[in-house]
Order: structure tokens, then sequence, then C-alpha cells
């Protein structure tokens, strides 16, 4: 994968299709460890302990349409390429914690990437609620579905029109992680002082 | 932000389109969305068919996304069902031809051959 944001979305995808009905996605970025973090939690049906153990082998998959399963491999070795790891937190009913963490100035690690396009699909999963949290050196930008359709006050998240404004939005609240300093925002209230972490 | 200023006028326009989807949705968009395809580039083929969706004003198209379905070596695959015609999976879709996909066989019918992966 060319951006880590392509794995974030690959990570959300299992999310969905264990069943998850709320998934919670993190970028942190911390300059002064020099550690780049990403982090997909969801509720779905979870993993028994031996499918927590074989999920980075590309030759297990719980599906039947084909008999490989890359996505987890995949993201393993771009972490260890770029000094990091994978960890995988699971239990059969209680969801999966997928944390990957890279070293942020290493030369083979993949750029964040278009984080506007994959919450944009992300979010088409109208049955699915999203909370999305990118920290950066102190810095937050949050995007909820939640806030969103509290907003809204219709069930609208398959309307292009909706998505289109995600993508722009979360487009511009990346954008504010460079300008504004100890700044947060969210829909419902941009611009929020937050505690640092 | 300027995106939270449009978001109150999206409100409106949105509760606007709502009134119109009531009983649409009869073509129906399926975007390949497993590790292969969103590797393949499915991400930003979705999101410009989004875009372009959203640019035409379609209010009666349904767009879904699905897992790997064993063709990773055809990815990107876009599969369109369209009242009174063949199911059409097209493969190798780049942003470029889903708008084009839209434009020629969403709004005016006609199934782009050349692109065509199956029909059933």
């Amino acid at each position: 994968m060319q951006e880590l944001a392509l794995h974030i979305l690959d990570l959300f995808r299992n999310a969905v299709e264990a069943g998850a009905r709320k998934v919670y996605i993190a970028v942190r970025e911390d300059t002064a460890s020099d550690r780049v973090e990403i982090e997909v939690r969801d509720d779905g049906r979870g993993m028994t302990p031996d499918q927590v153990r074989s999920a980075c082998d590309p030759f297990f998959t719980t599906r039947t349409t084909r008999r490989v399963g890359m996505g987890l491999a995949l993201l393993e070795a771009a972490a260890r390429q770029a000094g990091g790891d994978l960890r995988i937190e699971s239990a059969p009913g209680r969801g999966t914690r997928v944390v990957a963490s890279f070293q942020m100035s290493h030369l083979d690690r993949a750029p964040l990437g278009d984080m506007a396009a994959t919450l944009e699909v992300a979010v088409a999963n109208a049955e699915v609620d999203v909370e999305y949290e990118h920290w950066r050196d102190g810095r937050v930008f949050r995007f909820s579905t939640r806030e969103l359709e509290e907003f809204l006050g219709v069930d609208a998240r398959g309307d292009p029109g909706v998505l289109a404004w995600v993508n722009r939005y979360v487009a511009e609240g990346e954008k504010t992680l460079e300008l504004c300093p100890a700044k947060g925002s969210g829909v419902a209230g941009a611009g929020k002082e937050v505690d640092s972490r | 932000m300027k995106s939270l200023e449009d978001l109150a006028r999206l409100r409106e326009e949105v509760r606007e389109r709502m009134k119109v989807r009531e009983g649409a949705g009869s073509v129906r968009i399926t975007v390949g969305m497993g590790t292969c395809g969103i590797a393949a580039g499915a991400r930003d083929v979705m999101a410009a068919l989004l875009d372009e969706l959203a640019k035409r004003g379609l209010t009666d198209v349904t767009v879904t996304q699905t897992g790997c379905a064993g063709l990773c070596e055809y990815e990107p695959l876009v599969e369109v069902a369209r009242p009174g015609q063949p199911k059409v999976t097209y493969s190798y879709v780049t942003p470029e031809k889903i708008r084009q996909i839209v434009a020629q066989h969403v709004v005016n019918g006609q199934i782009i051959g050349e692109w065509v992966l199956a029909a059933r």
C-alpha cells in the first residue's frame, strides 16, 4: 500500500466485515519521539486467540471466496520495515483493536496520505458509526459521524453531497493541524482548546 | 472552517433530497473494497464516483461496497445494476473511467463494452 490511509481503510473494512457498529480510528504523530501510530478499534465479533495468532499469516483468512488474507500481513510488513510493529488485541464478542507503529523519520515509512478520501469512503458505510481523531504534537482534529447525524437531523450518510462535504471537512481539518497551535476541532465546535496527550 | 459554514446549507439541501429519495435507488453501484481493491485504487474510484453523483445531483443511485470477490487481478472492480439491463462488472476501473461510466451507463443506459469483465 502506498499510503497509511489505505491501510486504515483496509482495517476499517475488516471491522465492517466483522459486523462492527462502531469503529474508532486514530492517527497519532509525535515528532519528539519520532513515532507515528495508527489505530483502528471496533466492536465487531472479535477473534479467538488462535485467529489472532494467525491473523498476520497471508495464507489465513476467515473468508471463503479465496484462501489468502493479505491485509494484516501487508500492514505488519510495512510497520516492521519502518522500525515499528503491529499489535492486535481481540476477543470473541468484544471487538478488535489493531495498532501499527512506525518510526516517523524512517525512509521506508509510507506517507499518511489522503485521510479525507479514506474517511469519505468509510462514512459511506452508513450502518457503521465512525469516530476519528488525528493527533499531531499535542494538537488534535476530530470527526464523528454521530455528531454529523445529530446536526443533519436525518440519516443521510449515503447522500453523495454529504460524503463530498465529509471529504472537504476532513481535508480542511487535517490542514488545521499544521496551522493552529494547541487547538482542536470537531463538527460541534471547531477550534476548541484541548488537553495535549 | 469554510466547510462548517457549508454544513448548515447542506442540511437544508439534504432534507429536500431525502424527500425526493423516497422509494428511489433504482440504480445500484457496488465497488469492490477488499484489500486487493484498495491496493489497486478502489478508494479513489469510490471518491470520484461519489463526487460525480453529487455534481450531477443523481438521487436514484445507491452506492455500496463489498469485499474481495476472488478476482483480485482485475481490481478495481465496479458492478452496475440498472433496472431492465444485465448486471455489469467493469474491471480495471480508474477515477476517470468511473466518471464516464456514470455519464454513459448510469445516466444514459449505454454499457461501455470494452471495459466489461462480465455481464449477467
